[in-house]
C-alpha cells in the first residue's frame, strides 16, 4: 500500500491520470446507464445520449429560436450582465471594509450594522426586493449585491486591520498621508486576499443569480433551467449545467492568474 | 553642534497603563533625558522595561501620561518625517520593489495621492529624478543590483540595509531602531553592525538604538542608556523603569572591531548586566551611574533625601 503512504511520489503523468480518473468514471458511468435504459425505451428523457444532448446543445446554441435569436448566447449574455454589473459594484464593498478596517469613525458606524446585515438571509430578502425594485434587472442586481456584499467588506475589514502597525507607522515616518497610506500602503497589500475572497463567493453569487432569475426574468441561464425543467428537456439542462460550471472555473481561474501575475511578491510573502 | 540647545528633550515623563484589574501600572518612571545632534545613542535593559515604550514616545505613536517630549524645542505629536524608524520586521513595504521602497517618502512627499492624475508629465519628470536620488543610496548600501527585487527576494540583512535607505532618504533629524538587527544571525549582524556605523559616520546623523545585545550597545553607542525597573529608592521597591545608568562609551567613537574582544569591554558589560539588569541588586538611586555631560535629572523628595 506504498501509493497511499504520505511519503507517496507521482510522476507527471501518473498524476494526470489519477486526477482524470473520477471524471471518466463519472461521463461512464452516465453513459453506460444511459444506454442501459434507452435499450429498455428509446424515448427516455431522463438521461439522453450524446446524440441528443448535442442537438440539444446545436439547437440553443447555433440555431436561432422561434424569436430568431441563439439562445444559449443570449442567455449567457444577460446573465453574464447581471454578475458583472453586481461584481462592479463589490468595489463598494471593498472600499467600505477598508475604510472600516483603518478609521474608528467608520469602524464604529458601520462594523455592527454589517454584522448583523451579513445574518439576513439575502433570499428571504428577494420578496421585498422584487416589490422595491420591481421585476426588472435592478432587482436581480441587487439580490447578489446584498447576497455577498457584507461577507467582502466584513473580509476586506479584518485585512485591512490585519496589516501590522508598524507599515501604518513606517508610511507616516516617511511622510505619507492618510490617502497615500490608505491606498497606496494598505489597499494593495490586501488586494490580493481580496480578490481571493471575492473569487471564492462566485459561487455564492451564482447561486443569488440562478434563484433571481428563476422567478422572475425572459432570459438568463437560470432562467433557461427552469423553463425547460418543464419539458423534462434534460438534453439542455445537463448541457446548461456544464456550461455554468465551466464558466465559473474560467472565471476562477483568470482571476487566480491575474494575482499570480500583478501580485508577484504575494505568493512567496 | 549646538551646546545650549538639545535637539531632543525629555522631562519627567511618565508612561503609565491601566491594568487588567483597573490600576495603573507604571512602565517608566519620571524620564529625563537630553540629546544632541550627532550623537549614537544605545538603549540596554531587562525585557519588559520599557525600552520600546521609550522609543514610541520619542516615536510619537505615543504620548506621555505626564512630562513633555520635545524636539528641537516643540512638542511631539504623530509620527512625521523628522523621525524615521526601523523595526525589526515589517520595516519594508512587501508589494513594493526595492526602488520603489526606497522612493517611497519621496514620492509621498512631492505628490499627494491623486495629483499624479492631474499632472502626469510633471511627475513623471519628478520621478526619475528620485530614482536618480536612490540610486545612490542603493550603491552606498551596496544593492545597486537589486533594485527591481521585491523585500521577500531579498535576506534579513538587505532587507535592514534597505529599511536603513528607505529612511535616510529623507534626512530625518533622528533615526530611531528597535532591535534592528535582533533577527540576524551572527556574522549578518557583526556586517551590520558596520555598516551602520559607517552611515552615521558619513551622514552625521543622530541615532536612538534600543537593543537588548550589551556588547551590540557597549560596541555601537557613543552613550549608553541603561533603562531599568531594578532600583530602589528611600520609599522602597521602584516601580516602573528609571535610566539608571547614562555615560559615554570609554575610547573614542566609532570603535575599532578589536573593542568587542578587549577587556574594557567585558568589564563594561559586566557593570551593565550587575548593576542594572539583574532582579536580586537593587541600586539605589543615588547610586545611578550617570555621568554622561548631559545626564540629568530631577529628583523627588521622597524618593532621596539628599541631606542626610
Amino acid at each position: 500500500m506504498k501509493f497511499l503512504s504520505m511519503h507517496a511520489k507521482f510522476g507527471p503523468v501518473t498524476t494526470a491520470l489519477l486526477s482524470a480518473s473520477l471524471f471518466v468514471l463519472c461521463v461512464a458511468a452516465y453513459f453506460t446507464a444511459s444506454h442501459i435504459r434507452h435499450q429498455e425505451n428509446p424515448k427516455d428523457k431522463i438521461m439522453p445520449t450524446i446524440g441528443k444532448m448535442w442537438k440539444g446543445v446545436e439547437n440553443t446554441a447555433f440555431k436561432e429560436d422561434r424569436k430568431g435569436e441563439y439562445r444559449l448566447w443570449v442567455d449567457t449574455w444577460a446573465s453574464a450582465k447581471r454578475l458583472g454589473y453586481s461584481t462592479l459594484l463589490l468595489v463598494l464593498a471593498v472600499l467600505l471594509g477598508l475604510h472600516m478596517g483603518l478609521y474608528p469613525f467608520f469602524e464604529a458606524v458601520f462594523y455592527r450594522f454589517i454584522l448583523f446585515f451579513d445574518k439576513v438571509p439575502a433570499l428571504a430578502l428577494l420578496p421585498i426586493l422584487f416589490i422595491i425594485f420591481g421585476l426588472g434587472e435592478l432587482s436581480k442586481v441587487m439580490l447578489i449585491l446584498l447576497g455577498v456584499f457584507p461577507t467582502i467588506a466584513l473580509d476586506t475589514y479584518l485585512r485591512a486591520k490585519a496589516v501590522p502597525r508598524e507599515q501604518i507607522i513606517k508610511g507616516r515616518t516617511l511622510g505619507a498621508g492618510s490617502a497615500k497610506i490608505t491606498y497606496g500602503v494598505v489597499l494593495p497589500q490586501i488586494m490580493p486576499d481580496v480578490l481571493n475572497t471575492i473569487r471564492l463567493n462566485f459561487k455564492a453569487m451564482v447561486l443569488f443569480l440562478i434563484a433571481g432569475e428563476s422567478l422572475a426574468a425572459t432570459a438568463g441561464l437560470g432562467y433557461r433551467i427552469f423553463v425547460v425543467r418543464r419539458y423534462i428537456a434534460m438534453e439542455i439542462i445537463i448541457p446548461y449545467v456544464l456550461w455554468m460550471s465551466l464558466l465559473a472555473f474560467v472565471a476562477d481561474l483568470l482571476v487566480r492568474l491575474w494575482i499570480k501575475k500583478r501580485y508577484a511578491w504575494y505568493q512567496a510573502h | 553642534m549646538n551646546d545650549t540647545n538639545p535637539m531632543l528633550h525629555l522631562e519627567d515623563v511618565y508612561m503609565r497603563y491601566p491594568s487588567r484589574d483597573g490600576t495603573p501600572i507604571t512602565i517608566l518612571n519620571d524620564i529625563d533625558l537630553k540629546v544632541r545632534q550627532g550623537e549614537f545613542i544605545t538603549v540596554v535593559g531587562p525585557s519588559g522595561c520599557g525600552k520600546s515604550t521609550l522609543l514610541r514616545l520619542i516615536l510619537g505613536a505615543e504620548s506621555p501620561t505626564e512630562g513633555a517630549v520635545l524636539l528641537d524645542g516643540k512638542k511631539l505629536d504623530a509620527p512625521n518625517r523628522n523621525r524615521g524608524i526601523v523595526f525589526q520586521k515589517y520595516s519594508l513595504f512587501p508589494h513594493l520593489s526595492v526602488m520603489d521602497n526606497i522612493v517611497f517618502g519621496l514620492d509621498a512627499e512631492a505628490h499627494g495621492m491623486f495629483l499624479g492624475w492631474l499632472k502626469p508629465g510633471q511627475m513623471r519628470q519628478r520621478r526619475r529624478a528620485f530614482r536618480d536620488q536612490a540610486q545612490v543610496y542603493l550603491e552606498r548600501i551596496g544593492l545597486a543590483d537589486a533594485a527591481d527585487k521585491y523585500p521577500h527576494e531579498l535576506s534579513g540583512g538587505m532587507r535592514q540595509r534597505v529599511a536603513i535607505a528607505q529612511s535616510l532618504i529623507m534626512k530625518p533629524r533622528i533615526l530611531l531602531m528597535d532591535e534592528p538587527f535582533g533577527a540576524l544571525d551572527h556574522a549578518t549582524r557583526t556586517e551590520m553592525q558596520l555598516f551602520i556605523l559607517e552611515q552615521w559616520e558619513q551622514a552625521e546623523m543622530t541615532i536612538f538604538f534600543v537593543t537588548h545585545d550589551l556588547e551590540e550597545a557597549c560596541f555601537l553607542g557613543s552613550r549608553v542608556l541603561v533603562l531599568s525597573q531594578y532600583y530602589q529608592t528611600d520609599a522602597g521597591r521602584g516601580q516602573g523603569a528609571k535610566i539608571v545608568g547614562d555615560f559615554a562609551t570609554p575610547g573614542g567613537h566609532p570603535k575599532p572591531t578589536d573593542f568587542l574582544y578587549s577587556e574594557e569591554m567585558s568589564q563594561l558589560v559586566h557593570r551593565i548586566r550587575s548593576e542594572g539588569l539583574s532582579p536580586d541588586n537593587l541600586q539605589h538611586i543615588r547610586d545611578f551611574n550617570l555621568t554622561h555631560r548631559d545626564a540629568f535629572r530631577t529628583v523627588n523628595p521622597e524618593e532621596w533625601q539628599r541631606e542626610q
